[in-house]
Parts: C-alpha cells; structure tokens; sequence
C-alpha cells in the first residue's frame, strides 16, 4: 500500500495544475509496479524524454506543457534530436528536424537546463554520494550509481519528467540499501597490466558485464583503485546496453565497495572468471565487418570529456586522417575545449565537433561507405539499427590510427594473456 | 513458480512470440513498422504487432518506454507485454499510453516457461489477479 504525503495527495487532485496531477499519477502508477510503499524526496533529475522519437513523446510534452508544466528541482536535460549549434549538419526529413526542436523546446519552457549531454555527470554540478536523485539515460543512471555513489533507479523516458516537475520518487530498487548489494562477481583473471592500462579493455568488459549480470548488480574485482573516470564511463554505458545494468561497484574503485565483502553485504554470491579469451570474444562480437576500406569514425559516445577531446586533437595532429572523423560532445565540454586550445586543433585537422545530440540519433553523417570505427560499445551496439552502418570496435588511439590508414588497424596485441 | 503478476492492468488476446533474449525497445524495434531491427538479436525481423511477447527480461535504453509510446500510437504495439523479470521501462510506456491514448496494453510478469511460441492466449491483468490462458475460440 502507498503511504503519499499530504502534499503528494494535493498533485494527485491537481491542486498544483493537470501537468503535475499527470506526474503524480505517472509516480503512483510507477511506485506500483516497483513495489514502492512511499515516495522519497529528490535533489535533482536528468531527463531523457527531450530526444524525439516519434509523434508520441513529442504529444506528451505538448500535454505537459498544456498543464503549466514546471519542475521542481535542478533538471539537466539529455542529448535532443538537433545539434543546435551545428544545425546545418541535419541530413534527415526537415519535418522530424522540427518536430524534435520543438520537443526540445518544450522541455525548456518547463525549466530543464540546456545542458543536451547524455554525460551529466561531466557537468561542473553533479549529486554526491547517497543523494537521491531521478536519471534516466541508461549509462547516466549506471554512472551515477556506481561513480557518484548517488542514488537512482533505472528511470525511463516520462517518470524521469514526472520526477522533476513533483521533486519525487517512489522509494524502491536502488534508492534502498539493500538493492545497492552486488549480487554476482566478475573477478578478472589472467589480465595483464597491459590490458588493464589499456583503453580497449573498458568498453569491452562493460559489454561482458551487461551479457553476464542482466538486471543484477555485479562487484568487479580486479580493477585498480585509479581507474579514471572516463574509462568507468566507457564500462557502464557499454553494460547498460548489452543488459539492463543500472549498478556495479568496481572493488577498490567505486564509493560503495571499498572491499568486496562491503559491495556484496557479507553474502556469498555466486563468481564468474573474466579471461583474455573471454574478452577478446566479447570484442569480436561488437564487431559487425572488420575488412576493407574504413568509411568513417564515431568516438564520443557517452559525450566525451575535456581529457577525451585533448588526446584526440594531440592523435589526429599525429596521425592526419583520411576518412571523416567525428567526435559527440557536450556543450558545456566544447566551451572550455574551446578556452583550452583544443577545438582548434580539432578543427585544423577536419574532426567534425557534433554537440546536443549523437551521431547513432538522426541522419547526420554523409553517405559512407565502409564500416564505421568507435572506441563506444554503447555506439558499437546500436548504430548498426539506428544510422544502418556496418561497425568496427577499438580505443581512441586505434581510430586515430585507423583513419589516418583509411582501413583498420588496433593493437591485437593487447588480448594477450599475462 | 510464482503466480503471473500485473505492472500493467489490461486484457488482450494475441499469439505468443518468445524472444530468445532480452531486447531494447530503442534500437530494437522500428516503431513504423513493428519490426525486431537489432543486428544481434537472434529474432532479428521478427514483428511485434499484435502478438503477446514473451521476453526473458528488459534490455538497454530508457528511450524503450519512448519506443513503445510511439508503437502503441503508430499501431505496431504488442498486445501484451510477458516479461520472466520487471522492467520498469516497459511498464512505463504502457502507462503514459493509458493517460495518452487510452490503451491498456498489459504488462505481466510470469514464469516465460509456461508459454509456447505461436500458441493463441489471452490475458487478463488486474491488480487483484493475473492469468494467461488459451485462447478459447483459436483464430
């Protein structure tokens, strides 16, 4: 039975207007299915909802902004359909173009920030350990459970608006401790300490973490307790794709699993062994062609930060490319590449800056012929469905590499084990 | 085994498609169509519309709840949802499709087992019981 407070009884009779009576209901509906028995306060949301997919989503914001629609607490917003700053690189059917500007629009006339990143994390503001906060965006929730040690469910499209406009969730799944327990162990054996220091490894593990764990919350062992930032951010976006993974603590790494025994809440669970040979399979799967001529590279995907955008522009100074290269950014992130020097260098060397949006969302890159290159197992998973292009998986370093030789080239060498 | 539970209140009646595995609704189907569009599903081609899917659990994205919106207004919808483990994504877009649309398309979760690939069922969820039976009149 769900207890509301009584502030949550006037949303639910639209005392407060019909936007945030929908909200209310959305919740109450939502704190069913999750087994919720009452609502928690939340200090900030990231919504997903703003990317246009069709007529529907585009119907709900009209509806929500119908109703006065208004969010209640800080709400960054996700990547949306239309590169802003860049709107001429558009190759689809004008009225999707307009339709998703407008759905874009409407999520800032409810009082969402501009920020169009799938990465808010990467913003100069961000949840600190156990706040509660409302996200979706599948690798933004995964992020900000295992990294930030802040605290989410795995919210889609609609709740994530719902949230914002009533500063409320219902309190179930990972908003409770016990939730938060690693139910499964991925121990890394047999790695070498190249592998470990390589950027190739991270995507590809998060895609062995999101075949193996499904739904369940993992505990990684293995990883070393200075694993950056932005390699756990290849891991979690890759294991939100390939599964349903909405947490996993990196032993040693992550706030929330300082040991083991701490990540798993003393329990004994069951353990599977992560091997060279398990993750080179893992890679070959991501792949979809591997031969010919490569038609372009993608990196990126999460946006990709400040550290990301300055090794690109040092390789692709290195290694001139010979195919289109394109780089997903935040705009927040390009401001200070820009201050940085970095966009320059980027630009002088024909890297193409997309911000707001994702190359794998809309028609944005030119005809192309070969497969295209990413360092993202996220983008490895759905360009193929989404932009109808044939992939190929590697770190940064290996595209650079790869364009520069206009066909494919990665250090092989790393998958040796130790 | 644990009783069918109700995310989403509804009736229908479809033929059953169990998916091998798990899959993103963003990203893997096309909403136009109702088409299964991930490369690496084994179903890949396989269409949605109409019928009561059975997967073994939720996949990917939080855009599915968007996808399913959009295929429930275009028409190329399931039935009925049959889910081995919650998703809460899925659950979701057949809610804002009752408050958008006045659709109810069930959402159940039920051990997969049970159910066989093109068998006539029906459903009928409610928050106090849920069943998944065969179809009486088959066709």
């Amino acid at each position: 039975m769900l207890d509301l407070s009584a502030r949550d009884r006037a949303l639910l009779d639209g005392a407060h207007g019909d936007a945030a009576a929908l909200a209310m209901r959305i919740l109450v509906d939502m704190a069913g299915v999750a087994g919720a028995d009452r609502l928690v306060d939340i200090t900030s949301a990231h919504i997903d909802g703003c990317l246009y997919h069709g007529i529907a989503g585009l119907e709900f914001a009209e509806r929500l902004a119908a109703g006065d629609a208004r969010v209640g607490v800080p709400t960054s917003l996700n990547v949306g359909y239309v590169d802003l700053l860049h709107p001429e690189r558009y190759r689809g059917d004008p009225a999707d173009a307009e339709r998703g500007r407008r759905q874009m629009d409407l999520y800032l006339e409810m009082g969402c920030r501009p920020t169009w990143t799938c990465a808010p994390y990467q913003l100069a503001e961000r949840p600190s350990l156990g706040e509660h906060v409302a996200w979706a965006e599948s690798n933004a929730i995964v992020f900000c459970n295992s990294v930030l040690g802040a605290r989410t469910d795995r919210y889609g499209d609609f709740i994530d608006i719902a949230a914002a406009i009533t500063g409320r969730a219902p309190l179930a799944g990972l908003h409770r401790d016990e939730e938060r327990r690693a139910s499964l162990v991925l121990r890394l054996e047999g790695l070498s300490s190249r592998l470990l220091d390589a950027d190739a490894l991270y995507p590809v593990l998060g895609h062995v973490l999101g075949r193996e764990a499904g739904t369940a919350v993992a505990a990684i062992v293995g990883l070393s307790p200075t694993t950056s930032e932005d390699r756990l951010k290849a891991l979690c976006a890759a294991a939100a794709s390939s599964g349903a993974v909405a947490m996993v603590h990196a032993v040693g790494r992550t706030p929330e699993a300082p040991t083991l025994a701490a990540a798993t809440g003393d329990a004994a669970v069951p353990e599977i062994s992560v091997t060279p040979a398990r993750l080179r399979a893992a890679r070959d799967e991501l792949d979809t062609s591997t031969g010919g001529a490569l038609g372009a590279v993608s990196v990126g995907t999460p946006h990709a930060s400040l550290a990301e955008l300055t090794r690109l522009a040092s390789l692709v100074a290195q290694h001139p490319p010979k195919v289109p290269v394109f780089v997903n950014t935040a705009r927040d992130v390009l401001a200070e590449a820009e201050r940085a020097g970095v966009v320059r260098a980027l630009a002088s060397a024909g890297v193409e800056i997309v911000t707001d949006t994702c190359t794998y969302l809309m028609p944005l890159m030119p005809e192309i012929d070969g497969p295209v290159m990413t360092d993202s197992a996220k983008w490895a998973w759905y360009a193929p469905a989404n932009v109808g292009v044939d992939v190929v998986i590697g770190s940064l370093e290996d595209c650079a590499r790869s364009a520069a030789a206009g066909r494919v080239v990665r250090d092989e060498t790393v998958w040796m084990p130790q | 085994m644990t009783e069918p539970r109700a995310l989403v209140a509804g009736q229908a009646r479809g033929r059953v498609l169990v998916l091998e595995e798990p899959l993103s609704f963003w990203g893997g189907i096309d909403p136009a169509t109702g088409e299964v569009i991930d490369v690496r599903h084994p179903q890949r081609g396989a269409i949605v519309t109409g019928r009561v899917l059975v997967m073994p659990a939720g996949r990917g994205s939080s855009s599915s709840s968007s996808v399913l919106l959009e295929a429930v207004r275009a028409g190329t919808a399931p039935a009925a949802i049959v889910l081995g483990e919650a998703d809460p994504i899925l659950a979701l877009g057949a809610i804002v499709a009752r408050e958008l649309y006045g659709v109810a398309l069930p959402v159940v979760v039920s051990d997969p087992a049970g159910l066989s690939d093109a068998a006539e069922v029906e459903v009928r969820a409610t928050a106090g019981a849920t069943e998944i039976v065969a179809a009486e009149d088959p066709g």
